[in-house]
């Protein structure tokens, strides 16, 4: 029984450790499948998050907090589609320089604003987002096994958990099933043919990218306001780049990428587990080589070792309507 | 990408242009310096005046130029290949590994002028290496190459973390880092340089990776605009498809740019491992490879103009931590904003304004943008 405790527990720290990745992964998808590269994804989640702790500590607010990171989020993805859209910039230029300047100017901002060394101040409770305790968790507690998993895993998270949660068959909803999705992928693969039906390529791509900076705000805000209770500076920490991996590795759907996002949410929570522990077969792992592993996969997989990730074909290249 | 735009004169192309996107993102930095409540004109001052007020001061600002020069390079070799290697940030941590290994082997038996050459070949063997899998990854198997270089980067910083908390690491120390090096493995500075024109210098770690980072720069001058391989490169750059039809090897020119690019970025870590830190510390690369993209993009690429960026960065380093002094309420960080701004209005946005310079251009000197050969096409 202790074993298994232990199992679930791992698997409730995946859960809240795949949040982000997943918001910030169908984030990336929005933007991706309309043929826009975005290595931002990164710089957008810092601000929100900055932004989303900061606003919310101020106007004590938990919503109001989530609703400040994701305008501010949609801004630099607005500043993101301004030079690659507008000024068909290189997309991969224009991602790195979000991302440098959300690093320094949440420091800078946070330190002027709030003078705790690019802290936000500590959230107070109705202020970040608190646990969902669903019906009867606590009385089937004690039942074996059924009991443990929906105490722990299925009751017990943060709103913004099932908003991620439920963004998965929405996002492939609104890809698979709807007039703007089927136009998105259309525009990613061909924005010629888009262009010729006689809709507005740069529009398109402006709003997956809206869609983007809505994700990636969420993202934000549920690392600085669920997870952490306060912002803290560079508290990505690369999430966005793993939320990227995950997106090759789930092959640009929106399904494969909660299972790239458990899965590589599984494994940050797991090496935190061990800690150098042994494992029954392998021995002691390094923490190190379990952190790096989500990048050693991506590479893998984008090596074509395991079935091959076809990204976008219109992908990164500006669109120039024919003169 | 063929050229949505007439010709500009070349001064204005490689002086204007470039001068109008860097004030732009310096207005812009000014801003956020006035949203925290600061003067920046007299941030400014403040800057340039740390830089290269003091003697101390252009050491330290040529001390960290000379650590931009050789990333800066390397993105541009790269670049010119048309290949975004964001890696370098990770090729020069491996690189100093390489460093580490001769310095720790060799430091109590040699003198530095021995040991020197070693490591510049260790280090650029090693930095070559982490850019060759990546590119033979896009060469032979089509991975994007600006994906896996920012995977190797991660990696690279996990296997050092791991090497530096562990096997290279003394036994009964603490801090995650290699031991000191013997003096063996200390560069010699190249201080008198400045204080031969009167300046007084305390004391700076500038040293003699500053000449090799300036004889880089002309070398890689020479290999880009005066070699075979270089023109194939910038063919490859402009039009993969005229390459393969000129018979250029896709796989061997793609290797050869990164191996170039990653032997640059791993040379770096020469600069602060051996001429001031003495020991291989966790993360001493501390973003030099990120700022390499902002300092390429700003020279356009080339030597010269790389050179002038990464001094004017090494002034924003030096000039940013005595700003970091002067007033509390912007630390280093600023120079973060200023890279990421620098980055955007020299990189993303270079083409914002020019349409309005070519059409100040076009109405002054029709001739000057070419504007009779153009017309007749509908242009």
């Amino acid at each position: 029984m202790d074993s298994f405790n232990a199992i679930v527990q791992v698997l409730d720290s995946t859960i809240r450790l795949s949040v982000p990745l997943l918001l910030a992964c169908l984030a990336g998808l929005y933007s991706e499948r309309a043929g826009i590269f975005d290595i931002g994804l990164e710089g957008k989640m810092l601000v929100g998050a900055f932004a989303g702790a900061a606003a919310a500590s101020v106007f004590h607010s938990a919503f109001i907090g989530l609703g400040t990171a994701v305008l501010i989020s949609v801004a630099f993805a607005m500043v993101h589609g301004f030079a690659s859209i507008t000024h068909r910039g290189n997309q991969i230029v224009s991602g790195v320089a979000i991302n440098f300047v959300a690093a320094g100017s949440t420091i800078i901002l946070g330190q002027a604003w709030f003078e705790q060394g690019g802290r936000t101040p500590a959230l107070q409770p109705g202020e970040r987002f608190e646990a969902i305790v669903w019906p009867g968790a606590e009385a089937v507690r004690n039942v074996p096994i059924l009991g443990p998993v929906y105490a722990e895993l299925i009751s017990g998270h943060s709103i913004l958990v099932y908003f991620a949660f439920a963004m998965v068959p929405f996002t492939w909803w609104v890809l698979f099933r709807t007039r703007f999705g089927l136009r998105m992928r259309a525009v990613g693969e061909n924005p010629a043919a888009v262009d010729t039906a006689g809709i507005s390529v740069a529009w398109l791509r402006y709003r997956a990218l809206i869609c983007t900076g809505i994700l990636t705000g969420v993202a934000g805000a549920y690392l600085s306001m669920v997870q952490n209770g306060g912002f803290v500076k560079d508290m990505t920490a690369g999430k966005g780049y793993i939320a990227l991996a995950a997106l090759i590795f789930a092959k640009w759907k929106p399904v494969n990428a909660m299972f790239a996002c458990l899965l590589f949410g599984f494994l940050d929570a797991a090496s935190i587990r061990l800690q150098g522990s042994p494992l029954p077969i392998l021995g002691k792992v390094p923490v190190q080589f379990m952190q790096a592993l989500p990048y050693v996969l991506t590479v893998i997989l984008l090596a074509g070792f395991i079935g091959k990730a076809i990204p976008p074909r219109a992908g990164g290249v500006p669109y120039v309507k024919e003169r | 990408m063929s050229t949505p735009y007439a010709k500009l004169p070349a001064w204005a192309d490689y002086g204007l242009i470039p001068l109008i996107n860097l004030s732009v993102a310096f207005i812009v930095a000014g801003f956020v310096v006035m949203l925290v409540g600061e003067n920046p004109f007299r941030a400014a001052v403040i800057l340039v005046e740390g830089a290269f007020g003091k003697g101390t001061g252009i050491a330290f600002t040529l001390f960290y130029a000379t650590t931009f020069i050789f990333t800066g390079l390397s993105v541009a070799v790269a670049a010119h290949c048309s290949l975004f290697n964001i890696g370098t940030e990770g090729q020069a941590y491996i690189g100093g590994l390489g460093i580490a290994l001769v310095c720790l082997s060799f430091d109590s038996v040699l003198p530095w002028w021995l040991i020197f050459p070693m490591a510049i070949v260790a280090a650029a063997a090693f930095g070559a290496l982490w850019g060759f899998i990546p590119a033979y990854l896009q060469a032979k198997r089509g991975s994007h190459i600006v994906i896996t270089t920012i995977m190797f980067n991660f990696i690279a910083a996990s296997v050092m973390v791991y090497l530096l908390v562990g096997p290279l690491k003394p036994v009964g120390s603490q801090a995650p880092q290699t031991r000191n090096f013997l003096a063996g493995a200390e560069l010699p500075k190249l201080n008198w340089m400045i204080e031969l024109f009167g300046a007084k210098i305390r004391s700076a770690p500038l040293n003699i990776c500053f000449l090799l980072a300036l004889a880089m720069a002309f070398l890689v001058w020479l290999l880009i605009w005066r070699t075979k391989l270089g023109y194939e490169m910038r063919t490859y750059g402009h039009s993969p498809k005229a390459a393969r039809y000129a018979g250029i090897s896709e796989t061997r020119i793609i290797l050869t740019a990164m191996m170039i690019s990653g032997a640059l970025a791993g040379m770096m870590a020469l600069n602060p491992v051996m001429g001031d830190q003495h020991n291989v510390a966790i993360d001493f690369v501390s973003g030099a490879g990120y700022v390499g993209i902002a300092v390429a993009l700003m020279g356009r690429l080339h030597p010269v103009g790389i050179v002038l960026a990464a001094i004017l960065f090494g002034m924003l380093y030096q000039g940013g931590a005595e700003l970091a002094f002067e007033m509390p309420a912007i630390s280093r960080d600023m120079i973060v904003i200023i890279q990421g701004l620098v980055i955007l209005f020299a990189g993303a946005l270079e083409h914002m304004f020019r349409p309005y310079i070519q059409a100040l251009f076009a109405s002054v000197s029709p001739k000057s943008v070419g504007m009779q050969a153009v017309k007749g096409k509908g242009a």
